[in-house]
């Protein structure tokens, strides 16, 4: 079936299967590859995307029910060549080594700011809770989540 | 060396690539026509294959090859040759690849897989090395038989791949003396610890090309591209001119993508369909099974203390187990050797450690590569001893550091430049405030408690393992660095950088390190492993910016007539020393200098430079002393926990690491190193482990069953600091600390639960059952 949807603010059209996931038509049919395949099985969080306003992991939406979403990739994040804050407090704060997690951090992390401009310590644990990295221990993701926060409300 | 880079905090050189989605993993790769690869596996921990039949398989639409053991009957094997790409007569794990399929789709592919026929005869299986080393059952009959390295010591008859013996002066002889002496005491003790899975994000993935002239490129999300490459060339016979392995980023390796893994099944598949790329990436699921994981433990130790806390003899005996095939557990099990008893000096040393083959998951390298296993017996013995001489633990390793002027296990000798283990936990205690008991919570339930130990490791790599670079200049006086290591988060490609501006005296901004690592055009590297890349590659890259350096001022000596030796090269130019105001710009040097008249001189700039380590020996295959260590680095972490005696739950509330790492080249990022590190060490001491039901099949293969540390388990406190003891076998004075961090921060979290509520729990995890179990043993 074909299905039309909004990818960074983007329209798309495309045909589907009823068993596809959202992250394999991103990943496999657009080639939007920023959300990243950790498990396949909403443990990881590495596919998180931003639908209809909520971060989601990709790999457990069925494509045809994104049929009418506003999606948001970490590919939108970038406007006009600049970096957003929360890319900018990210490489300040060393918050990402192998990066492979990164874009669903960043998701998450965009989906807490946008709803709660100024979380505490426990609220942003609790939003990213459902985000793994191996690499960096997460302390300096919740200091760049942080300093984010300070950046956007600076510049709004 | 001036250092106007090395030192700083400078952002992560792949940080803009990281943060836009754009850095590349091979997972992110597609090609025209691209088929998609799907593995067959053992449902048996040890069976005969009786029949196996893929003709329905073969015959499905859209299904282009199927392989098995019979057009592909390769073996591979790093050390030992043993491990064959797919089963031959028998299984020896759950998730032993037995067939693989290439179709136009991964749906097709999967379908295809069930068409395939198996019929297995089950055979009694092993799973515990100590059983196994009663040789009962025997898991490779013809071990004797296969290709080694000679170094590898086999035992076929106990299914043992490898057995390292340490003597260093008589333990016998001190055990027997001791008897008599009632100044002496000896300590015994049992540790343990279960198999764990690196748990990268990324999971291992491939994709093989062969072309119709029997060409192959393997893209591979790999740590050691060259190393690929040469068994790659090894297993299928190809020569290496002919193999070309491209690694992209790699989204975290632990060890797990070192050497050759799941290459060799989408290479078989390239092989049936020439002109066509295969693609495969292991589910999660995949990726725990059938990649490798950290080899269990069984330690026994004894150690002849005086009173006053002097070690005199110290033995120990390791029984690793390995899985069903080798992989780098040979060189573990020989590195865990050859470092027992870690950063003390003992003059009387016995270690044998075995590595022995059992019917679980494969063994392979993981981040400290034995050390994370020898240490927690060590350590946990330490505060055995600590306890039955009722003296500090801290104060009983402080009495038995391996200072300068004493020798290790090998006989090697330790120098000022050797690193520092005694700052290390000073700053350690310090930082954990040793001294201060823990303020008890007001909740009479929950106890507090500290606990410190000590690390050590070099590099575990063969004698010669080498390392290349070519530093290139291009029109403009910018740079590309070609070398090898993989950047798989460690942060490799931004510090090699700050080093190459360093000493080639030019801003940092204008040296980009050339990535994907493609074997047919970079350097020879040996592998991204070991925590010895900064330490290896720098020496080779201080060589070839001396090259480049000296062509530039060749060129610019003929141009100015004077000596190469009064010409400097920094920033943008090369001066005169003693009339700095007379210079040419680089620009108009580095491609060769040309007169106003026309005519040129020199040529392009191409700086070049290899390292193979300085002095290293095989070791003396009775006694275990030589030189296997080229560097060491020392380290010190230290734990407070908070036990819950009426749960059994562990809260960590805090960890420290400090390290000797000799100069650090960027504080930030070496900070995030070992504070990752901390945490994945965290997982192991608390709640990580591979378990398996009777029958012998893996259960903990998602990551639901198998948790990792998240962002919620993390303490409140973290803190990382360092020793810079300058590291003379480096050109910058640097060495390793990728690994480290990892090491001991179980025994810490051990120790610490026995300052807090007075049990000792050896056996890793430490679950809340194995606390509430010990409490109710101890009486409370």
């Amino acid at each position: 079936m074909v299905i039309k949807f909004t990818i960074n603010g983007d329209e798309m059209e495309v045909d589907v299967k009823p068993n596809e996931t959202l992250l394999d038509v991103l990943r496999n049919k657009l080639f939007v590859t920023g959300p990243k395949e950790g498990c396949g099985n909403g443990e990881c969080g590495a596919c998180t995307v931003i639908y209809n306003g909520k971060p989601m992991n990709s790999c457990l939406i069925l494509a045809p029910e994104a049929d009418g979403a506003e999606i948001f990739t970490v590919e939108g994040l970038t406007k006009d060549g600049k970096l957003h804050p929360i890319q900018e407090a990210f490489i300040e704060e060393n918050a990402f080594q192998c990066g492979f997690c990164t874009p669903g951090f960043l998701m998450s992390a965009k989906a807490l700011l946008e709803r709660n401009p100024n979380p505490s310590k426990e609220e942003i644990v609790e939003a990213l809770s459902g985000n793994l990295c191996r690499c960096t221990g997460y302390d300096t993701i919740i200091k760049a989540v942080k300093k984010a926060a300070e950046k956007m409300g600076a510049r709004s | 060396m001036r250092f106007k880079y090395v030192g700083q905090s400078i952002p992560r050189v792949d940080a803009f690539e990281k943060v836009t989605g754009t850095a590349k993993y091979v997972t992110d790769m597609f090609f025209p026509g691209m088929l998609y690869a799907a593995v067959l596996r053992s449902p048996y921990p040890h069976a005969k294959i009786k029949k196996l039949d893929v003709s329905k398989a073969k015959e499905l639409k859209g299904v282009r090859a199927v392989v098995t053991a019979k057009e592909c009957p390769y073996k591979q094997g790093i050390y030992l040759v043993d491990r064959p790409i797919f089963a031959t007569d028998r299984v020896r794990y759950v998730g032993e690849p037995v067939a693989a399929v290439a179709a136009d789709s991964l749906d097709i592919a999967m379908k295809a897989l069930d068409l395939i026929e198996v019929e297995y005869e089950p055979l009694p299986a092993v799973f515990d090395p100590l059983e196994s080393m009663k040789g009962e059952i025997l898991i490779h009959p013809d071990l004797a038989s296969y290709d080694r390295l000679p170094i590898y010591n086999i035992e076929p008859e106990k299914n043992v791949f490898h057995h390292h013996k340490t003597r260093k002066g008589d333990v016998d002889k001190v055990f027997e003396e001791a008897k008599e002496r009632d100044d002496v005491v000896i300590v015994e003790g049992e540790y343990t610890l279960p198999q764990i899975y690196h748990a990268p994000l990324e999971p291992h993935g491939a994709i093989a090309f062969y072309d119709f002239e029997g060409k192959l490129t393997v893209w591979s999300s790999a740590q050691s591209p060259h190393t690929l490459r040469h068994l790659i060339s090894y297993a299928f016979k190809i020569p290496h001119h002919k193999v070309r392995v491209i690694a992209p980023y790699v989204g975290g390796g632990f060890g797990g993508k070192a050497g050759i893994n799941m290459e060799g099944i989408v290479i078989a598949l390239a092989m049936q369909v020439p002109g066509k790329h295969i693609k495969l990436i292991y589910s999660r699921e995949e990726d725990i099974m059938a990649t490798v994981v950290r080899q269990g433990m069984y330690a026994k130790v004894r150690a002849a203390v005086t009173k006053d806390g002097k070690f005199l003899a110290w033995e120990q005996m390791m029984a690793f187990d390995g899985g069903a095939y080798a992989e780098y557990g040979t060189n573990v099990v020989r590195a865990a050797g050859y470092t027992t008893p870690g950063p003390y000096y003992v003059p009387n040393i016995k270690v044998d450690s075995y590595g022995v083959y059992t019917n679980h998951l494969v063994g392979g390298a993981f981040r400290g590569f034995g050390h994370g296993e020898l240490h927690w017996a060590v350590e946990r013995h330490i505060d055995k001893i600590a306890q039955e001489l009722g003296m500090d633990p801290l104060e009983l390793r402080m009495k038995n550091l391996l200072k300068p002027g004493l020798t290790n296990a090998m006989g090697q000798k330790m120098h000022d430049h050797s690193g520092n283990v005694e700052a290390c936990l000073k700053k350690a205690a310090e930082l954990i405030e040793y001294e201060k008991p823990s303020e008890q919570p007001k909740d009479p339930k929950k106890k507090r408690g500290k606990g410190i130990a000590a690390l050590v490791k070099a590099p575990a790599m063969p004698t010669n393992a080498a390392s290349s670079v070519i530093i290139k200049f291009h029109e403009d006086a910018t740079v590309t660095l070609q070398v090898s290591i993989q950047e798989i988060g460690q942060g490799f490609n931004t510090a090699i950088a700050q080093m190459a501006a360093d000493a080639l005296h030019i801003p940092v901004e204008k040296i980009k390190v050339v990535t994907p690592i493609d074997t047919d055009t970079n350097p020879y590297e040996w592998q991204t492993v070991a925590s010895r890349a900064l330490w290896t590659v720098g020496n080779a890259l201080y060589r070839a910016a001396e090259d480049a350096l000296n062509q530039i001022k060749n060129i610019a000596s003929q141009v100015l007539g004077v000596a190469p030796y009064n010409l400097e090269v920094e920033d943008d130019r090369v001066y005169i020393k003693y009339d700095p105001e007379t210079y040419i710009p680089l620009k108009d040097i580095v491609m060769g200098y040309t007169y106003p008249d026309g005519h040129a001189i020199g040529g392009p700039v191409i700086g070049r430079g290899s390292f193979v380590p300085e002095r290293l020996t095989n070791l003396d295959p009775e006694t275990g002393q030589g030189n296997a260590a080229a560097e060491w680095t020392f380290g010190a972490e230290a734990a407070e926990v908070e036990v819950d005696t009426e749960t059994g739950e562990i809260k960590v509330l805090k960890l420290v690491g400090v390290f000797d790492a000799g100069r650090v080249v960027n504080p930030m990022l070496a900070r995030g190193q070992i504070i990752g590190g901390m945490v994945q060490g965290m997982g192991p001491a608390v709640f990580e482990q591979i378990t398996y039901d009777k029958d012998g099949r893996p259960l903990t293969i998602s990551f639901t069953d198998y948790k990792i540390p998240t962002i919620a388990d993390i303490p409140e406190e973290m803190e990382a600091d360092f020793v810079e003891t300058h590291e003379a076998t480096s050109a910058f004075g640097v060495r390793g600390i990728a690994e480290h961090p990892m090491i001991s921060v179980p025994p810490a979290i051990a120790a610490a639960i026995y300052n807090a509520i007075g049990v000792n729990i050896n056996d890793l995890p430490i679950t809340p059952d194995k606390i509430l179990k010990a409490l109710k043993e101890k009486g409370e």
